[in-house]
């Protein structure tokens, strides 16, 4: 496979700082604007899949390894479930943190506002962790299917 | 924590599949017995909520709500939230799950050895049974299509786990495409709805539906996918490559999967739909698809070389029975000879999935000891394998219905009911039984008697552990076909009464009647 050209490099530097900004941007703020944990990780996973593209598979497969991906996928989907389960205080997925002045607890104001991030409860616990499971999931098949294409393509050019 | 335990039952499954690829880290041993203590837990929960529900009637959960019972917040005189509702079918129905998800993981402990990427099997096993639990105790539309996906998307990756064959790797994409399409088709008439009622909780929309064009539309589309997912002809192709290539734990959790889908349509048809829709040829036409299915499935049974597919084309026609009971049903009504129709139906569920969960074991046995499941080149192992042969008979002699067995008596049930309609269909679906007989005899005879091969001299009943599932399904089969009352006294009528008091199912969630 032919290396990327010196143009593709530069762009991909260029732009992946910004995407991931972007992508965290909207995995916090899912809550107030639209997107969320599921869109922001997509974000976020299309940032890295440019370096894979962008600088190859080997130099980035040295760097992170699929069982780790697994492993952070696990932490956010067990995240996800145990913010779930400590609402049972009340019911399954109760939203213990609303409102209570604790972190993310403080009530929205009435009206038109710019929005207050500091609002919610676990939503955007929720949502943390839903992003962290997009973004190791979504790597992890792009990766895969990255090292197919290398070990089936890879002879022939 | 008994108010917690519709939650606690799809919580618990999530969570252990969550844990899976982290718990594999530890050792692989430690992965075992944490699936088996894990699967216990559920089981136990799942008979703690059935006896919840028979004791105190239909159970409501709101997810998030400040107290599970508070279905509509005090603001608004509409439920919003996501309710889990459990009634006597949904009960009966978790019963039927359980047997089978906990059957199959106590096959697979012991039957997995060697492969890699257990951690993997395990979880995806966990969210298999998450969903399709998910899909008995929901009482929200878009939920019930949630849970349909996850249940649909685990259960293609676990048929296409275990690749040995080409087919193996088929299979599983047709599961996926199929599942996927009848999902669409959900989703679709879902949004119908929504769009028309504003409401996707089951109680609301079956106190708001009418006769309107679009609620036939949205019936039609339900059904199709349902239909689609219980392998009813002519869509039943995907069910035999699934059941026969997938290994038998699996193919026992898609079991649960299949009846999972004849619940939905149960749910959707009495509960949702059945009062007010009128469409004057639908019981005509899931009575003939029955007939189609009962037929397709017991004549390509005579064809099949493999033993697990002629196996599965069997399943395909007892799916054809449990249709033909419900069609009788939606064509009498719930009352008369239709109530005995549901009841046949219903209970006829429960042996479907054991008879053929017990029967897929019993081939699992034989793939292990003899790694061979051309019925050309199987003979004689009764000789060798003397247990799995008796287990094996229980197996044919009750998915073909025979007196002492518990197919006997569900399918006398749907017998009986179809004959108060028109004797010819119960003719029809006595000869199947009977052809089906005949084949299994067959089966029997090319598989474990006549002379001794050679090359299978070292085959041997597989180990203790494997046949403790084996067992319990056949003391299972046996008690059910001897003391069917019991069954039907404690299980089928609450699930029966339950599906006729549709009325009682809205009550529960808005109050009022």
């Amino acid at each position: 496979m032919s290396e990327p050209s010196k143009i593709v490099k530069t762009i991909a530097s260029i732009i992946f700082p910004p995407t991931m900004v972007f992508g965290i941007y909207v995995i916090l703020h899912g809550h107030l604007t639209p997107g969320g944990g599921f869109q922001g990780g997509a974000v976020v996973a299309s940032a890295i899949t440019l370096l894979l593209v962008a600088f190859g598979t080997a130099e980035i497969a040295r760097r992170l390894k699929e069982s780790h991906l697994s492993v952070i996928e696990s932490i956010g989907a067990l995240g996800f479930i145990s913010l779930a389960l400590l609402g049972l205080t009340a019911t399954f997925f109760y939203n213990f943190l609303a409102g209570s002045g604790f972190i993310f607890g403080r009530i929205p104001p009435f009206g038109s506002n710019p929005g207050d991030m500091n609002t919610a409860g676990t939503l955007p616990l929720m949502n943390i962790s839903v992003g962290l499971k997009v973004i190791a999931g979504l790597f992890a098949v792009v990766l895969v299917l990255a090292f197919v294409a290398r070990s089936k393509g890879g002879g022939k050019r | 924590m008994i108010q917690h335990l519709p939650a606690l039952i799809i919580a618990l499954p999530l969570l252990t599949a969550f844990l899976m690829p982290l718990i594999g880290r530890i050792s692989p041993t430690f992965r075992k017995l944490f699936a088996f203590i894990m699967i216990f837990l559920v089981a136990i929960i799942g008979i703690l909520l059935v006896h919840e529900v028979h004791s105190k009637g239909i159970i409501l959960y709101t997810f998030g709500a400040p107290q599970p019972g508070e279905t509509t917040p005090s603001s608004l005189k509409i439920p919003v939230r996501i309710i889990f509702e459990i009634d006597g079918l949904g009960a009966f129905m978790v019963i039927v799950s359980i047997i089978l998800a906990f059957t199959a993981m106590f096959y697979a402990l012991p039957y997995f050895k060697e492969e890699r990427g257990l951690d993997r099997f395990y979880a995806l096993l966990f969210l298999l049974l998450a969903g399709i639990l998910g899909m008995e105790l929901t009482g929200d539309m878009f939920n019930f299509f949630v849970f349909l996906e996850i249940a649909s998307i685990s259960a293609s990756a676990l048929i296409a786990f275990c690749i040995d064959r080409s087919e193996t790797l088929e299979a599983g994409i047709k599961y996926l495409a199929i599942s996927s399409i009848g999902a669409l088709f959900f989703l679709l008439s879902v949004g119908l709805l929504y769009g028309e009622y504003d409401a996707l909780n089951m109680a609301m929309l079956a106190k708001s539906i009418s006769n309107t064009f679009i609620d036939k539309m949205a019936l039609i589309l339900i059904l199709g996918a349902l239909l689609m997912k219980a392998g009813i002809a002519p869509m039943h192709m995907w069910l035999p490559d699934a059941y026969a290539e997938a290994s038998p734990p699996v193919t026992l959790c898609v079991i649960a999967a299949t009846q999972a889908s004849m619940y939905g349509l149960l749910r959707m048809i009495f509960t949702i739909f059945h009062p007010s829709i009128d469409i004057a040829f639908l019981p005509a036409l899931i009575i003939a698809l029955s007939l189609i299915t009962i037929g397709i499935g017991a004549t390509m049974t005579l064809i099949q070389n493999r033993l697990t597919r002629a196996i599965a084309f069997a399943g395909v026609a007892e799916m054809g029975y449990i249709l033909l009971g419900v069609g009788t049903a939606m064509y009498a009504g719930i009352k008369g000879y239709g109530e005995v129709a549901l009841e046949g139906a219903i209970f006829h569920v429960l042996n479907d999935a054991i008879d053929m969960g017990l029967l897929f074991l019993v081939a699992g046995s034989v793939y292990l000891a003899t790694r061979e499941l051309d019925m050309n080149n199987l003979g004689g192992l009764a000789r060798r394998m003397r247990f799995t042969a008796i287990t094996f008979l229980i197996a044919l002699l009750a998915s073909s219905g025979m007196p002492p067995m518990n197919g006997f008596a569900s399918k006398l049930l749907i017998y009986e009911s179809t004959y108060a309609l028109n004797p010819i269909l119960s003719i029809i679906a006595i000869l199947a039984s009977i052809l089906m007989l005949a084949i299994f005899v067959r089966i029997f005879y090319s598989v474990f008697l006549g002379p001794e091969l050679p090359n299978l001299r070292d085959a041997r009943d597989p180990p203790v552990l494997m046949l403790i599932p084996m067992l319990i399904l056949s003391i299972l089969i046996i008690f059910l076909g001897i003391f069917p009352s019991y069954a039907i006294d404690k299980l089928v009528d609450p699930a029966v009464r339950s599906l006729i008091d549709a009325k009682g199912y809205v009550s529960a969630v808005i109050g009022g009647g």
